[in-house]
C-alpha cells in the first residue's frame, strides 16, 4: 500500500468474522474488557439497518451474499451460498438449531473433544437463543404436507427446534428476517458483546495475516448501498494483537491462512472441504397451499446414518425456484405458473471429506473450491430424491419434478416406478442446480500438524497466538445443520483464549 | 440502471431469453430494461474470467446458429432456437451444459425477480406474514 497512510492499532484479541463462530467468541470474551483488555471484531460485511431488510430477492441477494449467493466451485457445477454481514451467515439461515449427532462427533475422533461437552455447550446456546418448537398453528401447509406425506410413506419426520422470538411468518428468513425474529449472533451475542465494550468494526476486510498482525482495509459505504457506515474511518489499518481468532467462515479463514505466507503452518490447510451438496425438489399439489407464508423450514427427515441424506422442508423465492427446476422453455414456465400449488423439499447429501475436495488459492489470491461429486454423494442424492418423490405423492401431489429423472417430471400414475425413473445415470452435472450453504472443513481439528490444522480448541498447531473458531474446524461433514455446533466449538475456543490469558 | 453492451453478441440476448422463458415475448420495454439491467449488474460483480466465458458462450451459440441455419441466433424462430439450446444443454461437453445453465440462470434471475412477474405467479410473501393472510 505504497503512498497510503496506514493506521496502527493494538489490541489484546482480534476476532476476524462475526457469524456463529466470531459472534460467539466475541460475547464469551467480552468480560475481558472490564479488566482492561481490548477486544476487536473485524467483519467484512456491513451492519444492516432494520429498514434494509426488504424481502426483495433482487435487493437482498447482492447485499447479503458473496457473489449474490452464486459463488461457483472450480468446475462451475455447484454454487456456494454464504453471507457477509454483521452476524455473518446467521443473518440468512433459517434458525434451525440441532445438536450434533453423537455418532458424527465420535467418528471425528478428535482427541480431547467429547460429545457430552459439545452437547452441554449447544444446550447453553439453545437456551440463550430462545430455541423452541413452532406452535402447530404457525406451521404452514408446505410443512404439514411434508409431515403427513412422510408418515404415510413410512419416514420419521421430526420438527426442527428454531431460534425465533416473535416470528410473524414472513417466510423470508434467507433474505434476512424483516421482523428481527431470528436470533442470530447479530441479535444476541454481538449486541451483548458491544454493550460490554467489545468493538465491532464492519466493512473491515482483513487482507493479510502476519505474525500476530492483521492488515485491514476499511471501506466506505457505497453510494446508495445498504447498511450503516463503518465504525472506523475508511482506510488501511495494521492491527497488532496478542491473540488472533479466525472466524470468517470456511471461505474466509482458510484463504487467509493459505495466503499468509507464515512459515511452518500445518500442511493440511485447505483439505477436507465438505458442504452437504443440496438441491430443491418441487411438486405440484392439486390445490393452492400456504407455502409463501410461515416459517419455511419446520420439519426434517434424518436418514444420514442409514442412507447418507437429510430431507428438509423449504420454500424458496421465485428465482431460486426457477433456477432449481431443470431445463427451460414452455414446460419450465408451466411449472412456475403453478407456484401457489408448489410443495418443496430440500435434499442434502452427507458428503465425506475426500482428497479431491479442497480449497486452494488462485494467482490473484482468491479462494478456489475444488469439488468432485463422488459416487457416494450421487447415490445419496438419488436415494434422497426417491424418498422425496414418495413423500410428495403420499401427500397427494399430482406431479413431481426430479432433476435426476429423464424426463424430470413424474406424474402421479408413475408413483410405482420411482426407482426406475429416478436413477444415478440421469444425474448430470451442469444441468442440475446444486448448491450448498453448509460449508465445512479446511482447518480440521485433530491430533497433530501432520494430520490436522488445529487442536480441539481451535489452536493452530505451532502458533500459540492463533486460533480458528468456525466451521473450518470440522474434520468431516456434520450431517446436520451446523450453526449450533459452530457456536459450541467457538465457546471452547474462547475458553482456550481465557485460559491462555490466565496463565 | 446498468445495461448490457450493444455490440455483438448481446443483440441475441432477447432471443435467448425468449427461448428460456417464452413469456418474455410479451415483456414490456420497461420489463426488458429491468431484466437486462439485472443481468448486467450481476455480470459486473462476477470475476472477469466468468464474464469472458459467458460472452464467448453467447458467441458460440450465434456461430452454431449460423453454421446450422445460415443465420444468427437472433433471427431464428423460437422452435429452432430452443432446439439448438436444448442440444447444447444435453451435450457430452460439460462446458456447453454449464454455459446453457449459466445463461438460463441469468435470464431467470432477471425475470423472476420482477415484482410484476412474481405477483402474477401468485407469490405473496411479505414482512406481515400470517397477519396479511388471516
Amino acid at each position: 500500500m505504497e503512498g497510503t497512510a496506514v493506521s496502527s492499532i493494538r489490541c489484546d484479541v482480534a476476532i476476524v468474522g462475526s457469524g456463529a463462530g466470531g459472534g460467539t467468541v466475541a460475547a464469551a470474551l467480552a468480560p475481558l474488557v472490564a479488566v482492561g483488555k481490548r477486544v476487536l471484531v473485524l467483519e467484512r460485511g456491513p451492519r444492516f439497518l432494520e429498514a434494509d431488510f426488504t424481502g426483495r430477492e433482487l435487493d437482498m441477494a447482492p447485499a447479503l451474499y458473496a457473489d449474490e449467493g452464486g459463488f461457483l466451485t472450480a468446475d462451475g457445477t455447484m454454487t456456494l451460498a454464504f453471507a457477509r454481514a454483521y452476524g455473518g451467515s446467521t443473518v440468512v439461515y433459517t434458525g434451525t438449531s440441532l445438536i450434533a449427532p453423537r455418532r458424527v462427533i465420535e467418528q471425528w475422533a478428535v482427541p480431547g473433544l467429547e460429545y457430552a461437552d459439545l452437547e452441554r455447550r449447544s444446550r447453553k446456546y439453545m437456551e440463550e437463543n430462545g430455541v423452541h418448537l413452532l406452535a402447530p398453528e404457525l406451521v404452514n401447509e408446505n410443512n404439514q404436507l411434508f409431515a403427513a406425506g412422510a408418515a404415510a410413506a413410512g419416514f420419521h419426520a421430526e420438527q426442527f427446534p428454531l431460534n425465533l422470538r416473535g416470528c410473524r411468518g414472513s417466510s423470508l428468513c434467507n433474505l434476512g428476517c424483516p421482523n428481527a425474529a431470528k436470533q442470530g449472533t447479530n441479535r444476541v451475542q454481538l449486541p451483548r458483546a458491544e454493550r460490554m465494550g467489545v468493538e465491532v468494526v464492519t466493512r473491515a476486510l482483513v487482507t493479510r495475516l502476519g505474525e500476530r498482525r492483521l492488515h485491514v482495509t476499511v471501506s466506505a459505504r457505497p453510494a446508495g448501498g445498504k447498511g450503516a457506515d463503518p465504525e472506523w474511518e475508511p482506510g488501511e489499518y495494521e492491527i497488532e494483537a496478542e491473540t488472533i481468532v479466525l472466524a470468517g467462515g470456511v471461505l474466509g479463514t482458510t484463504p487467509l491462512l493459505l495466503g499468509s505466507g507464515l512459515p511452518g503452518l500445518p500442511r493440511r490447510i485447505g483439505a477436507g472441504f465438505t458442504c452437504h451438496p443440496a438441491h430443491i425438489l418441487v411438486a405440484e399439489q392439486p390445490r393452492a397451499i400456504t407455502n409463501d407464508v410461515g416459517h419455511p423450514k419446520s420439519f426434517f427427515v434424518d436418514r444420514a446414518a442409514a442412507e447418507g441424506y437429510v430431507l428438509e422442508t423449504c420454500m424458496y423465492f421465485p428465482f431460486i425456484t426457477a433456477k432449481n427446476l431443470t431445463g427451460f422453455g414452455a414446460g419450465h414456465s408451466t411449472f412456475m405458473q403453478a407456484f401457489p400449488r408448489l410443495q418443496m423439499i430440500l435434499v442434502l447429501a452427507c458428503d465425506k471429506a475426500v482428497p479431491d475436495n479442497r480449497i486452494t488459492m488462485d494467482r490473484k489470491g482468491r479462494p478456489v473450491v475444488h469439488y468432485r461429486f463422488t459416487d457416494q454423494v450421487i447415490e445419496s442424492m438419488v436415494r434422497a430424491t426417491r424418498a422425496s418423490a414418495r413423500i410428495f405423492f403420499a401427500a397427494g401431489a399430482l406431479r413431481v419434478h426430479a432433476p435426476s429423472a429423464d424426463p424430470p417430471l413424474l406424474e402421479a400414475a408413475e408413483a410405482g416406478r420411482i426407482d426406475q425413473r429416478i436413477d444415478a445415470r440421469h444425474f448430470r452435472t451442469g444441468t442440475i442446480s446444486i448448491s450448498a450453504a453448509h460449508l465445512m472443513g479446511g482447518c480440521a481439528m485433530g491430533r497433530d500438524a501432520a494430520s490436522s490444522v488445529t487442536d480441539n480448541r481451535g489452536l493452530v498447531h505451532g502458533r500459540s497466538w492463533l486460533r480458528v473458531a468456525d466451521a473450518s474446524l470440522f474434520p468431516d461433514s456434520l450431517e446436520i445443520n451446523p450453526y449450533l455446533t459452530i457456536m459450541a466449538l467457538a465457546d471452547r475456543v474462547a475458553e482456550g483464549v481465557l485460559q491462555d490469558m490466565a496463565r | 440502471m446498468a445495461s448490457l453492451p450493444t455490440r455483438s453478441p448481446w443483440p441475441a440476448f432477447r432471443a435467448l431469453a425468449q427461448c428460456f422463458i417464452p413469456e418474455t415475448a410479451r415483456a414490456t420495454d420497461s420489463q426488458w430494461r429491468a431484466l437486462e439491467s439485472a443481468v448486467a449488474t450481476a455480470l459486473a460483480v462476477r470475476p472477469a474470467w466468468l464474464r469472458r466465458q459467458i460472452l464467448l458462450f453467447v458467441r458460440l451459440i450465434d456461430l452454431t446458429a449460423r453454421a446450422r441455419h445460415r443465420t444468427g441466433f437472433a433471427r431464428l424462430d423460437a422452435a429452432r432456437g430452443t432446439a439448438l439450446l436444448e442440444g447444447l444443454a444435453a451435450s457430452r461437453v460439460l462446458l456447453f451444459r454449464r454455459g446453457v445453465w449459466g445463461l438460463r440462470t441469468l435470464v431467470m434471475m432477471g425475470w423472476y425477480t420482477d415484482p410484476a412477474v412474481i405477483a402474477a405467479l401468485g407469490y405473496r410473501a411479505s414482512a406481515a406474514g400470517w397477519k396479511a393472510r388471516r
